[in-house]
């Protein structure tokens, strides 16, 4: 006997807890089948492009910080280097040390958050979570120690960074270094073959590596779908050159990939700022820049491998204290554009594990 | 290293294929009529590699809406910045989408439209992305004035 059924259509969000923030999808679905779905977004829209129109340079830098919340220090960097590029002014060597060591910090963390969520909305309840929040701790007491917030932290300013380390960071950041990667092989060895993660994940949510160009996809989303695009060595800013570190790819494209390039590329931050602290001169940490900054007339676009892909700046100035254009290129909206492709023909519970793995922040999505 | 390719280069080699397209040309960036643009970007994507849209952009100056399309060939590391733009005077302001040829293009350009009132022609759904549907204006336009309870933003722009 067959039954005579319809699509129905269901609402997603945006008060869910797996949304990740203020999200909606709105998903049409043949039985548990996912048949369409729409991404609903704008509950976190705060105009911050329009806003910035009315500050100074330096008032935007704040702003910033809200944008990707989970990765703020990557933020400031990326809009430090587009003023920087705009005005053309220098860093000084040790401030260009500090922003990496930093930068690199915020991908750990970043990617904590993302993988233990992950497994949070795969039903393991904030067991795995627990563990990646430890050592995200840490990363933010470190942070607490040079500029004394823990979320939004307005360190990197337009040439150097807002304070030198204080003296007992290294030797903690040091420390944190040489246990971090034990940590990561304690998660590795709890997940990676956990069976319940390999089957949720293993071939689910595949994207193609001709889409994810085409859709220009980026960080962990690209790469794991094997393109070896990152900008740290396709375009190294600031002073990545120096460094030995592998890009992390994947081979398959699914959730389980962009998983393990996320593991992956903790490691390789914990190789590059061992290697930044080892090398870290002493000496100034920021050119003398006015708060009533006026870049000449033009336009600059800078960019950075930020946790959750490319982040870049596109400034326009008018000569003015004020930019004329402030624009910012958020990869978390922009990996949501496969979004759609990723879910269809999967069920709702996939749905919830795919989107985890796009890994996004709402403050950066809707701005 | 990405090496950005000089704007009068790409120009000449667009140039050579669609001799209407190119507007202007300067070391950094390469400025394509409107109407010419699908076409264009199609032998940019096809011919010269760029396989990758990093952004898309729209500003408001007094006289024109300028479009800035970032362009990446991620096989060759090579950059490339590419500019249209369109006349204010129309009530409908209109450029190509190229969503076509990039998918990446696609919420991209629905934040144009939304933000910036710009239509683009080709868009498989166009329609607002942050803002609701009954939302009047557009606020990214310089004509848009920001109205913040309490008197405004303290230094704010003066008009």
């Amino acid at each position: 006997m067959t039954l005579d059924t319809q699509p129905v259509m269901i609402n997603i969000g945006p008060q869910h807890p797996s949304t990740h923030g203020v999200f909606r999808m709105r998903a049409t679905l043949d039985g548990e089948v996912i048949v369409d779905l729409e991404p609903v977004f704008g509950y976190l829209h705060r105009g911050i492009e329009k806003l910035a129109e009315h500050k100074t340079y330096l008032q935007n830098m704040p702003f910033t910080d809200r944008l990707d919340y989970l990765a703020s220090m990557s933020n400031n960097f990326a809009y430090a280097l587009a003023v920087e590029r705009l005005a053309g002014i220098k860093v000084p060597e040790r401030a260009e040390y500090i922003r990496v060591i930093m930068a690199e910090l915020m991908r750990i963390a970043s990617h904590l958050m993302a993988v233990g969520f992950l497994l949070n909305d795969m039903g393991a309840f904030m067991t795995p979570v627990l563990y990646m929040w430890r050592e995200r701790e840490k990363i933010l007491d470190l942070f607490e120690m040079v500029c004394g917030q823990r979320l939004t932290y307005n360190y990197i300013r337009f040439g150097g960074v807002s304070h030198d380390l204080p003296d007992e960071f290294i030797p903690a950041a040091q420390r944190f270094i040489d246990e971090m990667p034990h940590f990561i092989d304690e998660y590795d060895r709890l997940l990676a073959e956990n069976e319940v993660l390999l089957a949720r994940t293993r071939g689910v949510g595949v994207l193609s590596a001709e889409q994810a160009v085409n859709a220009s996809t980026s960080g962990p989303v690209l790469r794991a779908s094997g393109v070896g695009w990152d900008l740290r060595k396709a375009n190294p800013y600031s002073i990545y050159d120096r460094f030995k570190f592998d890009i992390v790819t994947g081979t398959n494209g699914d959730v389980y990939d962009r998983y393990r390039v996320r593991i992956g590329e903790m490691q390789q931050s914990v190789r590059i700022v061992k290697q930044a602290l080892g090398q870290i001169p002493q000496g100034e940490v920021r050119t003398k820049v006015s708060p009533k900054l006026c870049p000449p007339k033009g336009e600059a676009y800078a960019a950075i491998e930020a946790p959750k892909g490319e982040l870049g700046f596109y400034l326009v100035s008018d000569g003015s204290p004020k930019p004329y254009r402030f624009k910012v290129r958020a990869p978390s909206l922009i990996n949501l554009t496969v979004l759609r492709d990723l879910v269809v023909g999967w069920k709702v519970a996939d749905l919830i594990v795919i989107f985890g793995s796009i890994d996004i922040c709402m403050g950066e999505v809707d701005r | 290293m990405t090496q950005l390719l000089s704007g009068r280069d790409v120009a000449r080699q667009i140039g050579e294929r669609f001799p209407d397209a190119v507007a202007a040309s300067d070391e950094n960036a390469v400025l394509l009529n409107s109407e010419a643009l699908l076409e264009a970007a199609g032998f940019l994507k096809e011919d010269l590699g760029f396989d990758y849209l990093t952004s898309i952009t729209a500003i408001d100056y007094p006289e024109y809406f300028e479009l800035v399309y970032h362009l990446t060939s991620i096989k060759r590391n090579q950059g490339l910045v590419l500019k249209t733009r369109c006349d204010k005077g129309d009530a409908h302001v209109e450029v190509p989408s190229v969503v076509s040829l990039w998918q990446g293009a696609d919420l991209q350009e629905r934040e144009i439209y939304d933000l910036f009132g710009i239509s683009f022609k080709g868009h498989p759904n166009l329609k607002r992305i942050f803002l609701w549907d009954g939302f009047q204006g557009h606020p990214l336009r310089k004509d848009f004035v920001l109205d913040v309870p309490g008197g405004g933003l303290k230094g704010s722009r003066k008009e």
